[in-house]
């Protein structure tokens, strides 16, 4: 499955440490309001995790999981939660990023939905800059030309 | 009840907008166009809107996620905001249907929804520049509409990568600069917001720190808005730029930029502070009036069409920044400077779509090629005419406005050095104007048999725009001596506290 | 006389770097320099507006694992304000490397050289 590994420790220690990295990005995420971390620091370590694989494997393992349109679409995706998220308390009646409103369509009181509400967006934060991290390193490992692979 | 949203709706509708285009554009590309379009009406409506609320109601307060400043961020729009987004959105619509021709024609296929995406970015930081009150915020919103500015940038022709990292090699330099004036403040008042810098700043004026963070931001604006002597990577911005950018860069972002400079000089540290505890307006009219000289005096020597605009620009935005300098001196409050800012929009936005129309449809970047080209083009070149004549100041048209009212500030003042200034540099406009329609009209071509002199003019997408932008130009003229806008220049001078000497 | 240096050593640290990535911008004429040198101006900033923040004998602005659910006392936490703003100007800081960076990749792969006074444009 993978050819031309560079080095056999690196790439078995990568295999065991990637699942944790993402995990521990997921986490610093989640914890965002009561310890160092949220949506843009979680989304960095997600894309070193990324990151890895390109160091220690092919580049070619990267693009099979993460093409460049692929990549495009999930920063889009996350713009549409942030924004979305804003949008949809605007419709609710309230001020743009004003998250005790969205208690009328969750299932909790004013306090809490704000709660809900900023989570919601540092969600898309992380979706957008894992995504955003990931392209820029490929795009100037590669020059710019994602087809020939690492130069 | 949805206009109670317009501040947020103006920055919010192009940035979610403008990531829906990658989206549609892996799709089906001949959706981009229509989406930008769309987001620009929306704005559009917008601003009107603002204008109307605000001339009805007064200022308008926004609160972002309804949180109480100083301790949330707030959006306020008054008089001066609603002016300047109306000229913002506008021009940037009018670069947005202009753009659809000549983006087929310079950039890659694969390239025209990312080409689009950064348009519309653009548009967002420059709106959210205009409607923000808030001291970090401008900050953040000056890096978005910069950082798709060097994006934009780069795209363009041959030398445009160099130009591109000057620009951004300048721009970060000055955006680090308003930041740490900001800090300045930060440091010595502890609040961010606008309004109440305004309260907590009186006692400390004296402070050395409050000082150095005005000079701070003036310099770091200054850089933004091009101002001699930080105008380094002005010149070849504008000139490699794609056509549709330069339209957009010269005429809304630079306005942006001394609307972000005029709104912290006279909003936040107030008139009192500028004349008597830094006395930074002569030194502001005088630079002002050099950039004007030397200004005219660069564009004299560039033959590459482009280029001569761009060096034009710098000594108009020295116009913008004399009316700012005497503003304080004059009855007439900042109306000189505000009516420039209007004024050079339209006649800088007529230019540089007429300049690209012929590199579009002929070909031709230096002046010394267009022989004949009146013949060839006829349209275009009437309106690259009437937006000449604009520019030197033929009455009834809009440059003629502003000279008047800049010449009517200066005596008031007292300075008649400047009322020279402005009459050299209108006669150097007349040179370096005047002989590029020479060479399109009257210069004789060579014809031979065969080879006659056809009219082949520029598309009409390229073309209605232009025209009418230079009718424009003579009909918001007739408007001004109208005194359609006298409403809004009075309330904003009021304001500000100027214009009662 | 001498208390004026030691008392305020932060800011005197922050413009010493200011001015080494300010002189490394405007001196050295290899982009990868220029690049680099803005780096260091812009962390200047945030080192900055970091010190700015810090009180004596205060802790982390950070409330303890039980939650926001007691009375805290303003005064024994560290400002938080600033430490938030500038997550968006590192945020800035690091989006300005990366367009920068493929900036000069692009004139890397047009032009075959990364000296300022080598490249020359046509008019």
């Amino acid at each position: 499955m993978v050819e031309d590994v560079e080095d056999i420790v690196i790439s078995t220690l990568s295999r065991f440490l990637i699942p944790f990295m993402q995990a521990f990005s997921l986490y610093v995420f989640a914890h965002g309001h009561g310890s160092p971390g949220g949506g843009f620091q979680g989304g960095c370590i997600m894309a070193a995790a990324f990151i890895l694989i390109v160091i220690a494997y092919d580049f070619k393992e990267a693009k099979r999981r993460f093409s460049e349109k692929a990549l495009l679409i999930y920063c889009c995706v996350g713009v549409f939660i942030f924004v979305g998220t804003g949008w949809l308390c605007i419709l609710l009646g309230s001020n743009f990023l004003d998250y005790s409103i969205l208690s009328k369509v969750l299932p909790a009181d004013p306090v809490k939905a704000r709660y809900y509400g900023i989570a919601m967006i540092e969600l898309g934060v992380q979706i957008t800059v894992m995504a955003i991290m990931l392209s820029i390193f490929l795009d100037l490992v590669t020059k710019g030309e994602h087809e020939e692979g690492l130069k | 009840m949805i206009s109670e949203q317009f501040p947020a709706l103006i920055v919010v509708t192009p940035l979610i907008l403008s990531f829906f285009i990658p989206v549609v554009g892996w799709w089906r590309k001949s959706l981009c166009l229509p989406i930008v379009l769309a987001a620009l009406s929306v704005c559009m409506v917008s601003a009107v809107g603002l204008l109307n609320m605000v001339q009805q109601h007064g200022e308008i307060h926004y609160w972002l996620g309804l949180w109480e400043p100083p301790w949330g961020i707030e959006y306020v729009v008054d008089n001066f905001n609603a002016y300047i987004a109306i000229i913002v959105t506008f021009m940037a619509l009018a670069a947005a249907i202009y753009s659809k021709r000549n983006v087929e024609q310079e950039l890659p296929e694969h390239k025209i929804p990312t080409f689009y995406t950064l348009f519309l970015l653009n548009v967002t930081g420059l709106l959210g520049i205009t409607v923000t009150g808030d001291a970090f915020n401008l900050y953040v919103l000056v890096e978005i509409a910069s950082f798709s500015a060097y994006g934009l940038v780069a795209i363009g022709e041959e030398g445009a990568l160099v130009a591109s990292f000057r620009y951004i090699v300048m721009g970060t330099i000055g955006a680090c600069f308003y930041l740490l004036g900001v800090g300045y403040l930060y440091a010595v008042t502890g609040s961010l917001n606008m309004a109440d810098l305004r309260v907590l700043l009186p006692p400390l004026y004296g402070n050395s720190a409050v000082q150095t963070s005005f000079i701070f931001i003036l310099i770091g604006l200054g850089i933004k808005v091009a101002f001699f002597p930080l105008h380094a990577w002005q010149p070849d911005a504008y000139t490699r730029a794609p056509s549709a950018v330069s339209v957009l860069i010269s005429t809304a972002m630079a306005k942006t930029s001394a609307y972000a400079l005029i709104r912290i000089m006279f909003s936040v540290y107030t008139v009192d502070f500028i004349l008597h505890y830094v006395s930074m307006m002569d030194i502001i009219s005088w630079m002002s009036a050099v950039a004007i000289i030397v200004g005219s005096i660069y564009a004299i020597q560039e033959f590459n069409l482009k280029r001569m605009l761009a060096y034009s620009s710098i000594a108009n935005v020295g116009y913008i920044m004399l009316g700012v300098g005497l503003s304080t001196s004059t009855t007439l409050g900042l109306t000189p400077a505000l009516m420039h800012i209007l004024n050079h929009a339209l006649i800088k936005g007529c230019m540089f779509m007429t300049a690209c129309a012929f590199i579009y449809k002929a070909g031709l970047r230096d002046i010394r090629d267009f022989v004949g080209l009146g013949r060839r083009m006829p349209y275009t070149c009437l309106a690259f005419i009437l937006a000449s004549l604009a520019m030197i100041g033929m009455p009834p048209s809009v440059g003629f406005i502003s000279k008047w009212y800049l010449i009517l500030a200066s005596i008031d003042a007292h300075n008649y050095v400047f009322v020279a200034v402005i009459f050299i540099s209108t006669l150097l406009m007349i040179y370096y104007f005047w002989r590029v329609i020479e060479i399109m009209y009257l210069l004789p071509a060579e014809t031979r048999p065969g080879n006659e002199i056809t009219m082949d003019e520029a598309p009409m997408s390229m073309l209605m725009p232009g025209i009418i932008l230079a009718v424009l130009c003579f009909a918001v003229g007739i408007a001004w001596i109208a005194g359609v806008f006298s409403p809004i220049m009075d309330a904003i001078n009021t304001t500000f506290g100027l214009g009662g000497i | 006389m001498f208390e004026y240096f030691i008392s305020k050593y932060n800011y005197w640290m922050y413009v010493v770097i200011i001015l080494i990535g300010f002189y490394a911008m405007m001196a050295k004429g290899n982009f990868m320099k220029k690049l680099i040198g803005m780096s260091i101006f812009q962390w200047a900033i945030i080192f900055y507006f970091m010190s700015i923040s810090a009180k004596k004998g205060a802790t982390v602005h950070i409330i303890g694992g039980h939650g926001a659910h007691t009375v805290v006392n303003a005064a024994d936490f560290v400002n938080p304000l600033p430490s938030v703003l500038m997550l968006t100007a590192i945020v800035v800081a690091v989006a300005t490397t990366g367009i920068t960076l493929s900036v000069i990749i692009m004139i890397f792969k047009r032009y075959g050289t990364l000296e300022e006074d080598e490249i020359t444009t046509p008019e």
